[in-house]
């Protein structure tokens, strides 16, 4: 199956892009997602938590993705 | 607030009446809710890029009562967008400066100073009296820590934050909605966020998401619409692209959960990594360092903040040189290993994880700057050198 992942702020500049579409096997979590995409170059950097929505919804690393999902990483910003 | 009794109102005296004639003709606010906002307190923690418009539509709007907390003075950098403050302010403590111009929009509006950075040990205080907080600081740990207090006080945190050309906003601790630390459990690694000196930050996009918590506050004191309680939005600028982020409250949280095991505030700056002390790391005062510079071998002063703020002032005059925080790694070789190294930026931190790399790659001499060349301004011993104007 196939998501798409949007990334923003750090995490877009460490994917050096803002939408990646990745393939994992059927079920996949949220987790194993994450570790997929720390396999990609500087995406290692990818902190141990990191907080994701599930089309617009925010998930646990133990949700189950489907075909077609959008999985958002949301970025801790700090700036102000 | 207490939904059994009817929030408080003070009656409008007839220049306010005026002034709020196109408040006053919409259905949701009417002469009710101005009276509401004039009886309401808010506190902006920050006022800098979020804390600017933030504030001014605020006070504009009425709110009776507005607090500010900073404990900064106004930079010369802060003023792309910190349009609290003007040229002349530079230099002037940023609430004394923000007190001035807020006056200047609406003198209905009484303005609050607390000139101090906000901690664990004044944090509680500050906030008792107020009705809502507005987040405008400027790191992890003030985040984590306006939180955490925001919810202990049972106060709505309206936040916001941005960096580069995104934002964030949304409404943490209001009633069975979630807090931050429902949407970011843990801090990020402390170095990877840059903070808005090495990052940047596009100056109309705080003036965006800081009107947005402006708006989510009043919403929240009239009681009108649907707050932010619950959603996160995300924005690019570059893109102009909102997106929204359903997030609930967290029944693990440990401070908002079900089973709440944190009852009270910690140590943020430990907690977010910023701080943890490193024994092969001395931390030399402000008023030590002529002394220290004095010594023989002459230690080596190393600048890590970025070339623009060199440019601004620096302690060249005391043989400093400039590699910034990120070039650090790659540029081993320009920092001596016979000598001892004392590293410096503006306020201490970017400076302590120089110094923790340092010892990490086997300088066995290595000292930090604490509060950095802020501190040395305040010590009575100015930096001397100001590159302003020259090329």
């Amino acid at each position: 199956m196939r998501v798409s992942v949007l990334l923003f702020a750090i995490y877009r500049e460490l994917a050096g892009t803002g939408n990646l579409d990745v393939s994992l096997p059927e079920r996949s979590d949220v987790r194993a997602l994450l570790a997929a995409l720390r396999g990609r170059g500087r995406l290692s950097a990818l902190p141990a938590e990191v907080s994701v929505a599930v089309n617009r919804q925010y998930a646990e690393p133990g949700t189950i993705l489907a075909d077609g999902d959008e999985v958002a990483l949301i970025p801790p910003v700090s700036g102000g | 607030m207490n939904s059994q009794a009817p929030p408080p109102r003070r009656p409008l005296e007839a220049a306010e009446r005026a002034r709020y004639a196109r408040h006053l003709v919409l259905p949701e606010v009417g002469s009710e809710g101005q009276e509401r906002l004039k009886a309401a307190r808010v506190l902006l923690v920050g006022a800098g890029g979020l804390g600017s418009p933030a504030g001014l539509y605020l006070a504009a709007a009425g709110v009776g009562v507005l607090g500010l907390v900073d404990p900064d003075v106004v930079d010369l950098t802060n003023l792309q967008r910190q349009i609290l403050h003007d040229t002349e302010a530079v230099g002037v403590p940023k609430v004394a400066s923000g007190r001035q111009r807020l006056a200047a929009v609406n003198p209905h509006v009484e303005v609050e100073t607390h000139q101090r950075r906000l901690t664990s040990a004044n944090a509680m205080n500050i906030f008792a009296g107020y009705d809502v907080v507005v987040d405008g600081t400027d790191n992890f740990p003030a985040r984590y820590l306006v939180n955490d207090a925001c919810v202990l006080s049972g106060l709505p945190n309206v936040y916001g934050s941005v960096y580069r050309w995104e934002g964030q906003v949304s409404v943490f601790g209001a009633e069975d909605g979630p807090c931050y630390r429902c949407l970011f459990r843990e801090p990020p690694p402390p170095g990877l966020v840059p903070n808005c000196a090495e990052a940047g930050v596009f100056g109309a996009l705080p003036g965006v998401i800081g009107a947005a918590q402006a708006l989510e506050a009043i919403k929240l004191l009239l009681g009108v619409g649907e707050s932010l309680a619950g959603r996160l939005h995300v924005f690019d600028a570059l893109a102009f692209r909102w997106r929204e982020v359903e997030v609930r409250r967290n029944p693990g949280c440990p401070l908002c959960g079900d089973a709440p095991t944190q009852t009270g505030l910690i140590d943020y700056d430990a907690f977010c990594g910023a701080t943890a002390p490193d024994p092969r790391i001395r931390q030399l005062a402000p008023s030590e360092l002529a002394g220290a510079m004095a010594a023989r071998p002459t230690p080596f002063l190393l600048d890590v903040r970025e070339p623009f703020e060199w440019e601004e002032s620096n302690l060249a005059h005391l043989g400093a040189v400039l590699v910034p925080r990120r070039e650090v790694p790659g540029r081993l070789d320009e920092v001596p290993r016979d000598r001892p190294v004392v590293v410096y930026c503006r306020s201490g931190s970017r400076s302590m994880e120089v110094a923790g790399l340092l010892a990490q790659e086997g300088y066995d001499d290595v000292a930090n700057l604490a509060g950095g060349i802020l501190a040395v301004a305040d010590s009575g011993q100015p930096p001397s050198v100001d590159c302003r104007g020259r090329h």
